[in-house]
């Protein structure tokens, strides 16, 4: 083995039953900083990573609001403030008349706020990631599952993990270069 | 209660199928450098039509309107049929999409990914007629609200200031959705071609997706964020086109019935356009394992369960003519029934009443060819509605002295032409350069997927 600095050890799972049950060994041994890389999402991870809950519901409903007002509020600007006009005797402040537009920009806003929350919680884009240096990690795309420990975990040895790694049962164990 | 055997269901998706196999099939369309003859042939007519378009829109900025049939009485012609008919095919993808998912229906995996870019290539042929119909198209940006030395704000007391609203969020969020599901399979591409330009592309564009359990974890919300946005917004958009109608006075357009009305009739012409779409396609690139005779049979009962609500509209658009006692609403009924345009009216109750009502047959759903045709008589059948609707209450309303006919020229058929090349084109270039199936759903639901753990 060369004593370049890597960024972590990779295991690779044929299936995903043995990938969650991989996942739950390495927590159950320590291991904090790692994470699973699957062609689909597998829920069981969720639980067996102890991953949180995710703040993007909150996101969209802050986007959805600032929509809402953000519709409503020009609605009310530009027909009863900026531009009054008398159509048939109708008040400038029409309310029922201004709640189609205004529901349009709430759905408007919170979308464009889940899609571009969902890319700036993920750190997407991304081109470069050092998992992408595993040659056989294109097949994490595929029909493959992978557990990946990362050298930054306080646990972590170079030694010890790769043979803690291959005792989960794994096709293949390897090195993630920097 | 005989519940010793289950009904006899086909599967989803064909048992044989593994990760690998389904990724490589599905890929390798995309992926491949050869075209089949039938993509060639089907493309070159389509561009063609979309030249056809173009020639058309560019008679149309030189000599105006004119060249169209319409005028008055009738002044919304083709132009509005034909935008209300491309809006409702839309309406199907965000239902398959948005509303199966949440009902968790996974049948819906086959199909999501094209019917979703069928709703964006249908909208964006919808969309061009109402600017088209502007008179002055290159002016269309006075319809957003935007700071001017006019000093003018749009009326936004007006349904036709809603429409732009709704179509225009229709779109962007039907663009945000198809492009969110893309992500995961646009990775699977770039791992899997071997092309470098092909490889940097859709490297690109999957913006280093890496299927990382903590993302995928914000990325199911995000989709289910998504689908519960879209939702409401599918079911008010054909709300927000049909207040174009209900909210004026014309007799045959102001009627409560309208908004559900419409939302039915669009999602039962959109999945008839799956169907049309989705049949030769599982033909031609041998996907038949992927899209089951389960999806085909699914969808023809939505189809059947959305022509009735159809076929209830009409009998409550009747029934409210002579209930009313409006003698108005009577003469416009009668008017559609035996008037000039009578045929068309029959035609529209044989396609969208008459003919679907076989499907109520077991042998006729599971019959690929008859409901390939059934599906294309439903087409017809909800274009022929919209032109009943739009033309019949128009041409002859309060007084006869301003009665009218209205007749296509030349141009409204061109133009009509044009917006199905534009959309089968679309449609083939969608074919050859992105998966027209979902690969990550596909994975999810085979039965592979199942993860199976000890006890402890």
């Amino acid at each position: 083995m060369t004593s370049k600095p890597i960024y972590g050890l990779m295991a690779e799972f044929d299936n995903p039953s043995a990938l969650v049950s991989a996942a739950r060994s390495a927590r159950n041994a320590g291991y904090r900083k790692l994470d699973a890389y699957t062609p689909y999402p597998v829920e069981e991870l969720h639980e067996a990573l102890n991953l949180h809950k995710n703040k993007l519901p909150l996101l969209v409903l802050i986007g959805g609001v600032f929509g809402c007002l953000a519709g409503y509020g020009l609605e009310y600007w530009t027909s009863a403030v900026a531009y009054p006009l008398n159509i048939g005797g109708r008040p400038f402040h029409s309310i029922l008349s201004f709640i189609p537009v205004a529901f349009e920009t709430t759905i408007l806003a919170a979308a464009v706020t889940a899609v571009l929350g969902m890319l700036a919680l993920n750190g997407l884009p991304m081109p470069y990631h050092p998992v992408f240096n595993v040659e056989r990690f294109a097949l994490a795309s595929r029909n493959r599952f992978f557990l990946c420990i990362e050298a930054a975990d306080p646990k972590f040895d170079r030694e010890r993990t790769a043979k803690f790694l291959e005792e989960l049962g794994p096709r293949e164990v390897s090195e993630v270069a920097e | 209660m005989s519940a010793a055997t289950p009904p006899l269901q086909p599967p989803i998706v064909d048992p044989a199928q593994t990760f690998g196999s389904v990724t490589d099939k599905i890929s390798s369309i995309v992926l491949s450098k050869k075209s089949p003859l039938v993509w060639l042939v089907g493309f070159g007519i389509a561009f063609s039509l979309t030249m056809l378009l173009l020639y058309s829109i560019g008679y149309l900025l030189v000599k105006g309107i004119g060249i169209w049939g319409v005028n008055v009485p009738v002044g919304w012609g083709f132009d509005i049929v034909n935008f209300v008919w491309w809006i409702g095919i839309g309406h199907a993808g965000t239902l398959i999409s948005a509303i199966l998912l949440l009902l968790r229906q996974t049948w819906r995996n086959s199909i999501n990914r094209f019917a979703e870019a069928m709703t964006l290539f249908a909208v964006a042929c919808a969309g061009l007629y109402p600017v088209l119909h502007l008179g002055r198209p290159w002016l269309m940006y006075w319809l957003f609200p935007y700071p001017n030395t006019m000093g003018l704000w749009p009326q936004f007391r007006s349904p036709l200031v809603w429409d732009v609203f709704a179509v225009s969020t229709y779109a962007s969020v039907s663009l945000l959705f198809w492009f969110v599901g893309l992500i995961p399979d646009l990775a699977t591409l770039r791992d899997r071609s071997q092309h470098r330009f092909a490889r940097f592309a859709y490297g690109i564009l999957a913006m280093g997706w890496r299927g990382s359990a903590r993302h995928w974890q914000v990325y199911d919300t995000c989709s289910l964020l998504l689908a519960g946005l879209a939702t409401p917004l599918v079911v008010s958009v054909h709300t927000v086109v049909s207040f174009d109608f209900a909210v004026g006075l014309i007799p045959g357009w102001h009627a409560t019935i309208f908004p559900p009305y419409f939302v039915a009739g669009a999602i039962y012409s959109g999945f008839a356009m799956v169907m049309t779409l989705a049949i030769p396609l599982r033909k031609i690139y041998g996907l038949e394992g992927l899209i089951t005779m389960r999806h085909l049979q699914n969808m023809a009962k939505v189809m059947l369960a959305t022509g009735l609500i159809v076929a209830y509209g009409y009998m409550v658009e009747a029934f409210m003519a002579w209930y009313s006692g409006n003698p108005y609403e009577r003469f416009m009924i009668w008017n559609r029934m035996t008037g000039p345009y009578a045929m068309g009216y029959w035609a529209l109750i044989f396609c969208n009443v008459i003919a679907p009502q076989t499907l109520w047959s077991s042998k006729i759903r599971n019959s690929v060819p008859v409901l390939f045709v059934l599906s294309i008589i439903v087409n017809i059948g909800m274009w022929l509605e919209r032109f009943i609707i739009v033309v019949t209450s128009l041409h002859r309303d309060f007084l006869p002295s301003s009665w009218g006919m209205y007749r296509p020229t030349v141009w409204d058929w061109s133009t009509f032409a044009g917006t199905i090349g534009l959309f089968a084109a679309l449609l083939f270039l969608f074919i050859r350069f992105l998966p027209m199936i979902s690969i990550f759903e596909i994975r999810q639901i085979l039965p592979q997927a199942e993860v199976t753990e000890p006890q402890k």
